[in-house]
């Protein structure tokens, strides 16, 4: 066999094996969605934007609480996370590039961004619910914010090293001051892949449970008072899910599959960030 | 007769043979040849009265590496010096001390001194940024900011002075007709940059340097990157900045240096080994390792 006819059948064998790897995926994950547009998309109406969980026994109800409580808690806990995570990020890239200091925080972000929510669930309940007595949305977004501030710390540094020095040179050669050089030049070049890090971390906390189990609780009626327990999707998911009640598992499929639909809008708003910079 | 043939001539007119460059392990360069007692000269240079820059015993390191040793010149003012060298032999790391950027980079550190009209600009208590405002510089990419073409050239201005929205106006035009770049963007001052071709780029680098009005502006190697129709337009304009800016250009390509400078200088390995005004250097340089470079026969 000569060696044209050897590289064509190694490259046959390696792209039929690929294709066949490729659809074993795409065969759950559409499996996975076909199950859950069928389920959710059956249960949903404008019922569920409009009326709050129902209590055991009872027959009407919506998502109305959990809905407001996850975009409350995700929102709150955004808005702690990300700015806490852009500027730390940009400490390691630019002040902080030779410090000491930013290899021990390197390591450690990286060690939180994989720790198990769970882990930062009971974390936030032993500092904050405890201390303060009862469950409530605040400690929630706490502990949202704590899964949040190392995916942006992350994301947020590799953006701003991939804006090449050159460019940091020439800002500064113009006698521009390092903060001007960083938030004028650095950070504007880096920007959409700074957004898209805040979305990716928006996706990610959108589904989380574990963390909000101990803290935000659930609560079965309507607020907007962030010291009181919250109501929100995904304990709602969890509660009603292995709950008695037919209605409460049509309840949980509706808002598992706006979980996702969100999940998914926000990764096609990242496609487009990131697509815009080119 | 331009200085490409004279350069040719050069080398068929002069003999003996090129002598040999032995290194030392130290890395000092020594020259070797019988025929001449030209070994014992190390260093050539010519007067220079009223310079815009001084530099006195300089060296400078990277880290632990030694890149420049005892550099002594001095910079005329509104002349154009070119310096040219193999790769690695300190033109653009001496090039770079002259507005401090290599401060950026902890452990690059410059001994010695440079004065700046009169005043040392490596003392500790030098206001770095106001430095460079008075000392720009072109690199060897383009670099254009992630902003508008009139936001690239306003952003250096806005830094050290207030102007009315007219008067920005007037600045970005002024800056861009000296860059030679005004009547091809002057339609499309709010598209991005990054939009331009290379050429168009490193124009539009120029400018912003110059909108500042330095009073020296820094090239390091501004053509290399470029197509030789832009490299002339380049070329061109930095004959145009001289009557008002004091020009320091790094190249590897002689006869850019012989076309564009009134000095130049040659350095090889962290040293400089002659300094002379162009014609004299590129014609009858004063020693062997300068002549054995610009024929070519170098290494």
């Amino acid at each position: 066999m000569d060696i044209y006819t050897r590289r064509k059948a190694i490259n046959i064998f390696n792209l039929t094996i690929a294709a066949i790897t490729t659809l074993f995926g795409l065969f759950f994950l559409s499996w996975l969605l076909w199950v859950l547009f069928q389920q959710g998309f059956s249960n949903l109406d404008w019922s569920l934007f409009t009326l709050d969980t129902p209590g055991p026994g009872d027959e009407a109800g919506g998502l109305r609480n959990a809905i407001v409580g996850s975009l409350l808690l995700t929102v709150v806990g955004v808005m702690i996370g990300a700015p806490v995570g852009v500027l730390a990020g940009t400490y390691l890239a630019e002040f902080g590039r030779y410090a000491w200091i930013s290899h021990p925080v390197r390591f450690i972000n990286d060690v939180l961004l994989s720790a198990p929510s769970i882990v930062i669930g009971v974390f936030v309940y032993e500092v904050m619910v405890i201390p303060m007595g009862n469950f409530s949305g605040w400690s929630g977004a706490v502990a949202l914010s704590i899964i949040v501030i190392p995916v942006v710390v992350r994301t947020t540094e590799d953006m701003m090293r991939l804006v090449p020095d050159s460019m940091r040179e020439a800002a500064a050669a113009l006698g521009a001051p390092q903060w001007k050089v960083v938030t004028c030049v650095v950070l504007k070049a880096a920007l959409s892949g700074v957004m898209t890090g805040i979305l990716l971390a928006i996706a990610r906390i959108a589904g989380e449970t574990a963390p909000l189990l101990f803290t935000a609780l659930n609560n079965q009626f309507f607020t907007m008072n962030m010291d009181e327990p919250m109501g929100n999707l995904p304990v709602m998911i969890f509660n009603f899910a292995m709950g008695p009640y037919e209605n409460w598992h049509d309840l949980a499929w509706a808002g598992s599959l706006l979980i996702t639909l969100a999940v998914l809008t926000l990764n096609i708003l990242t496609r487009f960030f990131l697509r815009t910079k080119k | 007769m331009n200085y490409t043939d004279t350069l040719i001539m050069n080398s068929y007119n002069k003999s003996p043979a090129p002598s040999n460059i032995s290194l030392d392990v130290t890395g000092a360069v020594g020259v070797t040849d019988s025929a001449t007692a030209s070994h014992e000269k190390q260093n050539h240079q010519i007067e220079i009265e009223n310079p815009k820059i001084e530099i006195k015993g300089l060296d400078f390191y990277y880290g632990k590496f030694h890149a420049l040793y005892d550099i002594n010149m001095r910079i005329p003012e509104k002349q154009v010096t070119a310096f040219i060298g193999p790769s690695g032999c300190g033109k653009s790391t001496l090039l770079r001390t002259f507005n401090r950027i290599y401060s950026l980079y902890p452990g690059q550190r410059a001994e010695g001194e440079i004065l700046l009209d009169g005043r040392n600009i490596l003392r500790r208590d030098e206001d770095i940024n106001t430095l460079r405002a008075k000392v720009g510089m072109v690199f060897q990419k383009p670099t254009p900011f992630p902003m508008s073409i009139y936001d690239n050239i306003a952003f250096g201005v806005r830094l050290y002075e207030r102007l009315s929205r007219k008067q920005m106006d007037e600045r970005v035009e002024w800056a861009l007709n000296k860059a030679a770049l005004w009547d091809e963007v002057k339609d499309i001052l709010k598209q991005s940059g990054k939009a331009l071709s290379g050429g168009q780029q490193q124009r539009l680098c120029i400018a912003r340097a110059i909108a500042v009005k330095p009073e020296v502006v820094l090239l390091d190697e501004p053509a290399s990157a470029l197509d030789p129709i832009s490299t002339l337009k380049i070329e061109q304009l930095i004959s145009e900045l001289k009557d008002s800016y004091t020009i320091a250009i790094v190249t590897h390509n002689m006869q850019q240096a012989a076309r564009v400078s009134d000095y130049t200088a040659f350095m090889y390995l962290g040293k400089l080994i002659e300094f002379n005004d162009t014609k004299t250097l590129f014609t009858n340089p004063q020693l062997d390792q300068t002549q054995d470079y610009i024929t070519g026969r170098f290494g």
